[in-house]
């Protein structure tokens, strides 16, 4: 059973010829007239925490549900482990779901609640209570197994909900905003806890939410939804630092946009003339054509400011602190250009004791050419 | 708003409300003794009389019943019960009959009010919005007709020569007309009939509470439709349930109307009994005897329940 834990084995997406677990395809769904999932594809591997994100009502819940079979997908196909679905009930699903509200029985006792699955799989009443609190002591619960649902915490009922739907070690989880309803300490927590629960079992998650922060912390692999498509997925650093629209740039994390036109592609080096910041100079990026409109995005973090001059980059403008926040860790500028254009810039304050850049501050900003990511949509 | 504050400055009110604070009567007294009133003059006062006519002896006077108090011939105040009644209900074999028939009777229409009354309340309380509402006018819509001409209109159906009889013969299913009027079976069919919204309603106002994530959940984890309405449903239900069982079962154990209308000369039950004897036999005193059992029986079950129901929500 030992295999070498070598890093294309913990990312079966990177390698070629690798049998996903789950494989969506073309998948439609529809509400009267309203689609609120459009023409999706999508792959999954066995044992990724795979993050759907999206604003409300972009259709990540809907594509959940038909994945648990709640919803029967208006066209396209969906199989998990080499199975199709179409014709499979949810009761009949190798999968088991975590729903946002937690749905937990009000009145069943706690080990009521995470047996119930495992009664319904025919398991004898003694071994399905000794699974249930065996499943209990895994998520810290043990002590409340004869309470009800309405005598427990919001954290705890977050827990035997986790609970109640691992017991059954389905092939597939699906979490619907698991932390939704936590507060902010708590959800830290839980966010390490997840993970450490998913890589002891081995089980395939899919979680959604709309919580950047969470996918980036959780996931293998993020799927960035909006109005029913799937606009990217990849591993939380693609999607952060290679974003490929503007809708993507924008929603995860913060995001500098410049709209402006091909100007000049030589081997070496390419130009953009932009409306904002005028030519900017960048390393070549393929499938770009003089004259092509684009968009240069540039993470605030990735500008530096300094009160002299920088020479290390042709990319360099002056402006005036207009607007300045302390943070702790970092400090967050708003700089104003002698063109009015306003950049957002962070910079992180590692020093304790330096004079640190402030109010109406004349200053040089500046960027090196690879922190440009150009957008063509 | 005005006329709220106009109120509470005027004259009367101020001086209404020092008398009550003087009294040491609080606000809250005041509240709840507006329900108690009404209870005590409209419940309790009549059960008391009604206790006190139950001990009383039958006499061909006005009023038909001896006095609670006599002169003895000593000129001394006497006080004269006596709990003959009673002890009469349970030697005689027709009080007893009536009342287990009557019990029998209106368990059997509770059960079919329920299996009747469960799933239609289950699919109203499913159904998309103005549907619903339509569904739920036309199980209220029967009230807006009299009890009386409803229960008439049975008639017409149960009758030998009525709808029912006559389509069947039509339809060549049957030769002679079945005889469903004057028994027990008309008597079942009314009361059903007559008390089924007041199955529906409670199980509606319940049902439509469930949260349909419970029951994707119970799916979910690999139980069938049918598993789920027995493990996560129905037991959710109970309280409707019991709230819409005693509203069928209590006014059902006293009908009279429906018993008297439908039903044939063999089907004793406790209301007509008590008819009988306040109006044609004129014994006030057994009569409320009679009521007073009853009211015992139908009291003694829903106490049980609420205890049930009260230790089931502690624990």
């Amino acid at each position: 059973m030992s295999q070498p834990a070598i890093a294309a084995d913990t990312k079966p997406w990177r390698r070629e010829g690798v049998q996903p677990f789950i494989s969506v395809r073309g998948v439609t769904k529809r509400f009267d007239d309203f689609t609120a999932v459009s023409d999706v594809d999508l792959d999954i591997y066995r044992s990724e925490l795979f993050c759907l994100l999206g604003e409300s009502g972009c259709g990540k819940s809907t594509l959940l549900r038909m994945l648990a079979g709640f919803e029967q997908p208006t066209s396209g196909s969906i199989t998990i482990d080499g199975e199709d679905m179409a014709r499979v009930p949810p009761d009949r699903r190798p999968t088991n779901m975590m729903f946002q509200s937690y749905a937990l029985f009000p009145h069943m006792t706690v080990e009521k609640n995470v047996a119930y699955g495992l009664l319904r799989e025919g398991l004898k009443k003694s071994a399905a209570y000794e699974r249930a609190a065996e499943m209990l002591r895994m998520v810290k619960l043990e002590k409340l197994a004869r309470r009800k649902p309405d005598q427990l915490s919001g954290g705890q009922r977050q827990r035997v909900a986790l609970a109640r739907a691992l017991v059954k070690r389905p092939k597939l989880l699906l979490l619907d905003e698991p932390l939704g309803a936590l507060d902010k300490k708590l959800r830290e927590e839980t966010q390490f806890e997840l993970i450490k629960i998913q890589e002891t079992l081995g089980v395939t998650f899919i979680v959604v939410t709309h919580d950047q922060d969470e996918a980036m912390t959780l996931a293998t692999r993020i799927g960035v939804m909006k109005d029913g498509k799937i606009e990217q997925i990849g591993e939380p650093r693609e999607i952060y630092e290679t974003p490929n629209s503007r809708f993507v740039a924008d929603f995860i994390g913060s995001v500098n946009l410049f709209e402006g036109k091909v100007d000049a592609v030589a081997p070496d080096m390419m130009r953009i003339e932009t409306f904002e910041l005028g030519a900017v100079l960048l390393p070549p990026q393929s499938g770009l054509t003089r004259g092509q409109q684009v968009w240069g995005a540039v993470r605030p973090e990735r500008f530096a400011l300094s009160r002299s001059k920088p020479e290390n980059t042709p990319n360099t403008w002056q402006g005036v602190v207009e607007e300045m926040g302390y943070i702790g860790h970092m400090s967050q500028y708003r700089i104003r250009l002698s063109n009015g254009v306003l950049i957002r810039a962070s910079q992180s304050n590692r020093l304790r004791d330096e004079d640190p850049i402030s109010w109406d501050e004349k200053v040089w900003i500046s960027v090196q050419p690879s922190a440009f990511r150009v957008l063509t949509r | 708003m005005s006329a709220g504050n106009a109120l509470t400055r005027s004259a009367p009110w101020r001086g209404t409300a020092w008398l009550v604070g003087k009294l040491g009567i609080s606000g809250r007294t005041l509240v709840i003794a507006i329900p108690m009133l009404w209870l005590g003059v409209f419940f309790l006062a009549p059960f008391f009389v009604l206790g006190r006519i139950s001990l009383a002896e039958a006499l061909i006077a006005r009023p038909p019943y001896t006095p609670l108090f006599e002169r003895g011939p000593d000129g001394s105040l006497q006080i004269i019960a006596s709990l003959e009644n009673y002890r009469f209900l349970m030697t005689d074999a027709l009080y007893r009959n009536a009342y287990l028939s009557s019990i029998r009777v209106a368990l059997v229409s509770t059960i079919f009010a329920l299996l009747i009354g469960y799933p239609i309340a289950y699919y109203i309380a499913r159904a998309p919005e103005p549907k619903r509402s339509i569904l739920l006018l036309m199980v209220i819509l029967p009230f807006w007709t009299s009890f009386l001409l409803r229960v008439y209109a049975w008639m017409g159906f149960l009758r030998s020569n009525g709808v029912i009889n006559n389509t069947l013969i039509s339809l060549g299913i049957i030769d002679a007309p079945l005889r469903m009027m004057q028994t027990d079976f008309a008597v079942y069919i009314g009361i059903v009939y007559t008390y089924l919204p007041f199955m529906i309603l409670p199980l509606y106002a319940n049902l439509t509470k469930l949260d349909g994530a419970l029951l994707e959940a119970a799916s979910d984890l690999g139980a069938s439709p049918f598993v789920t309405f027995f493990t996560v449903t129905l037991p959710l239900s109970l309280p409707g349930i019991v709230a819409g069982s005693m509203l069928v079962f209590i006014p059902a154990i006293g009908e009279y109307v429906i018993p008297a209308l439908l039903g044939g000369p063999d089907t004793l039950m406790i209301g007509r009994v008590l008819w009988d004897e306040f109006f044609s036999s004129r014994d006030w005193p057994v009569a409320s005897a009679v009521a007073i059992v009853m009211l015992v029986l139908v009291v003694a079950p829903i106490m049980w329940l609420q205890s049930v129901q009260n230790r089931r929500e502690d624990g």
